[in-house]
């Protein structure tokens, strides 16, 4: 049984009707990016599989012992305040809330466990810094960090290059596939730069109003739908966020 | 200016002075530390809106004989959760909702207290009395007071999550209702025990000024939480002072401290940024 299935489900964005009869399946180990135009619909469907708003027809189901709060989140850098006082370990430690329940205050094993994910991620030094006060960049460390605190199987990513530079985007894709690769922790991405998308997923999730695509990156390159999208830019040298630099990512 | 030695006999110390002195600083204490959350969620209105419910309760209180805030604390309690509700699903919007609810139950009180005679003894609530607590009314708000402040800190890490980024704490599986639902319900309560010393009218700004001082001057939540309890009990010792020396009312030489503090954080910060710039 997968984590995640949708069976033909209809999203409706206030009263518009934005994706229908939309199927497809998410499962452990997977590493898919749900890309598609503005207005497609994306974030909406972010929003129904983080249950953070419920679906207008079809099923969507957990399976596979996924639990709500067994999920990881990075949410569009534009949902959080940007002058908020927290400090980046507050950040961080506030993502091991999710399986305390009514335990009050943070036990050891849980601030263990956000220091071993501000190591990986190398933020350990800014941990005492003020999160207004971080670059782009760095604050979106901080949020991943936070995020892999709250999960060991599943971690949903909602537009997460935004207003990022090339080189942080890259840095940050490298992370990502690390994350899945070594800790096996399943990824789904919306994102709407296709390119790199089919270049670091295994599937892809193309929705739109009048065409959708769900399978391997393989096949929707094929498709004419990817072809379109995709265009001539293919070729690896037309994609400024892709040049793999994997040296820079701490592998432990 | 008033002699102060010659106000401040023995008796006056021990009957009036001690016991307004204690609950105004658990009071103080319990605002600030809600402040810092309503003021980062962007809903400093809710104890704006609470105090107007609150007063209108405690003129039909006193209207009918009941025992005034022993009768408006459940009652803002259920006003708190019902103004939740209406600014989470109303199409008016939450600012909106919040002046409808809380004007209706103003002008309640208001009829109430008007039938029946009333106008006197109620503007104690309006402007506050501290001065004039029974002894009956300090037990019972410290009392609440202490429930306030260990609830809060007994949730202090969850109040963070939800007060950060709500919606990650709910994608996350936390019960994110829950915690906005005790946030109201602590804002109720302390909203309640501060219109007797500030009164209805002034109670929104002992919540909200300390933690705008405090997030003048900390990063840090942590930090902001702690400076908001230090400005916000010092205000209140400095106003009552102030209030004892130049014979005014308690409440407003409280704001005006709070302002004061206020407007030299500003300027701290100020100086602040200058001296990192150069």
């Amino acid at each position: 049984m997968a984590y995640i299935t949708c069976d033909k489900i209809t999203l409706r964005y206030e009263a518009l009707t934005v994706l229908e009869n939309l199927s497809f399946t998410v499962s452990q180990g997977d590493y898919l990016c749900i890309v598609g135009e503005n207005g497609s619909g994306k974030s909406t469907l972010m929003k129904c599989l983080l249950g953070l708003k419920p679906v207008d027809g079809g099923k969507l189901t957990y399976g596979d012992g996924l639990k709500r709060n067994e999920i990881g989140y990075l949410p569009q850098q534009s949902q959080i305040q940007r002058s908020f006082p927290a400090s980046v370990r507050e950040v961080v430690l506030s993502g091991c809330l999710n399986g305390k329940g009514l335990h009050p205050f943070y036990t050891k094993a849980e601030k263990e466990r956000a220091a071993e994910q501000m190591r990986c991620l190398n933020i350990t030094e800014l941990a005492d810094r003020s999160y207004r006060e971080l670059s782009g960049g760095q604050q979106q460390r901080v949020l991943l960090a936070r995020a892999l605190c709250a999960t060991k199987k599943l971690l949903l990513l909602d537009e997460p290059l935004t207003g990022l530079d090339p080189l942080v985007a890259t840095e940050l894709y490298s992370i990502l596939q690390h994350i899945h690769d070594a800790h096996g922790i399943t990824v789904i991405m919306v994102t709407h730069d296709v390119e790199c998308a089919v270049r670091h997923a295994q599937s892809i999730l193309h929705v739109g109003k009048k065409e959708s695509f769900f399978g391997s990156c393989a096949a929707y390159e094929k498709t004419p739908l990817g072809k379109r999208f995709l265009g001539d830019a293919v070729e690896p040298e037309h994609c400024e966020n892709c040049v793999h630099e994997h040296a820079e990512v701490q592998h432990e | 200016m008033n002699d102060l030695s010659a106000i401040l006999t023995p008796e006056y110390i021990a009957v009036i002075l001690l016991p307004a002195l204690i609950a105004g600083v658990a009071v103080s204490l319990c605002s600030s530390l809600l402040g810092v959350s309503l003021v980062l969620k962007r809903c400093s209105m809710i104890g704006d809106g609470l105090s107007h419910v609150g007063y209108g309760t405690l003129c039909v209180a006193v209207a009918m004989g009941w025992a005034p805030m022993q009768v408006a604390v459940p009652v803002v309690i259920a006003a708190a959760y019902i103004l939740l509700r209406l600014s989470e699903n109303s199409r008016l919007g939450g600012d909106t909702a919040i002046a409808l609810f809380s004007t209706s139950a103003l002008a309640i009180g208001i009829l109430a207290s008007s039938k029946a005679n009333l106008t006197t003894d109620v503007s104690h609530y309006m402007f506050g009395s501290i001065l004039a607590m029974t002894r009956g009314d300090v037990i019972f708000s410290v009392i609440l007071s202490i429930c306030v402040v260990l609830v809060y800190l007994l949730f202090y890490d969850k109040i963070f999550a939800v007060t950060f980024d709500e919606n990650f704490a709910r994608a996350t599986g936390m019960n994110v209702r829950f915690y906005n639902l005790l946030i109201a319900v602590l804002t109720a309560v302390t909203v309640v025990l501060g219109m007797m010393m500030m009164g209805a009218l002034l109670i929104s700004s002992l919540m909200i000024f300390p933690a705008v001082t405090a997030m003048r001057l900390c990063k840090r939540f942590r930090g902001v939480v702690i400076a908001a309890v230090i400005v916000s009990v010092t205000c209140f010792l400095c106003g009552l002072f102030l209030s004892l020396l130049l014979d005014t009312a308690v409440g407003a030489s409280v704001v005006i401290m709070d302002l004061a503090a206020y407007l030299i954080a500003v300027i701290i910060g100020k100086l602040k940024k200058a001296s990192q710039n150069r």
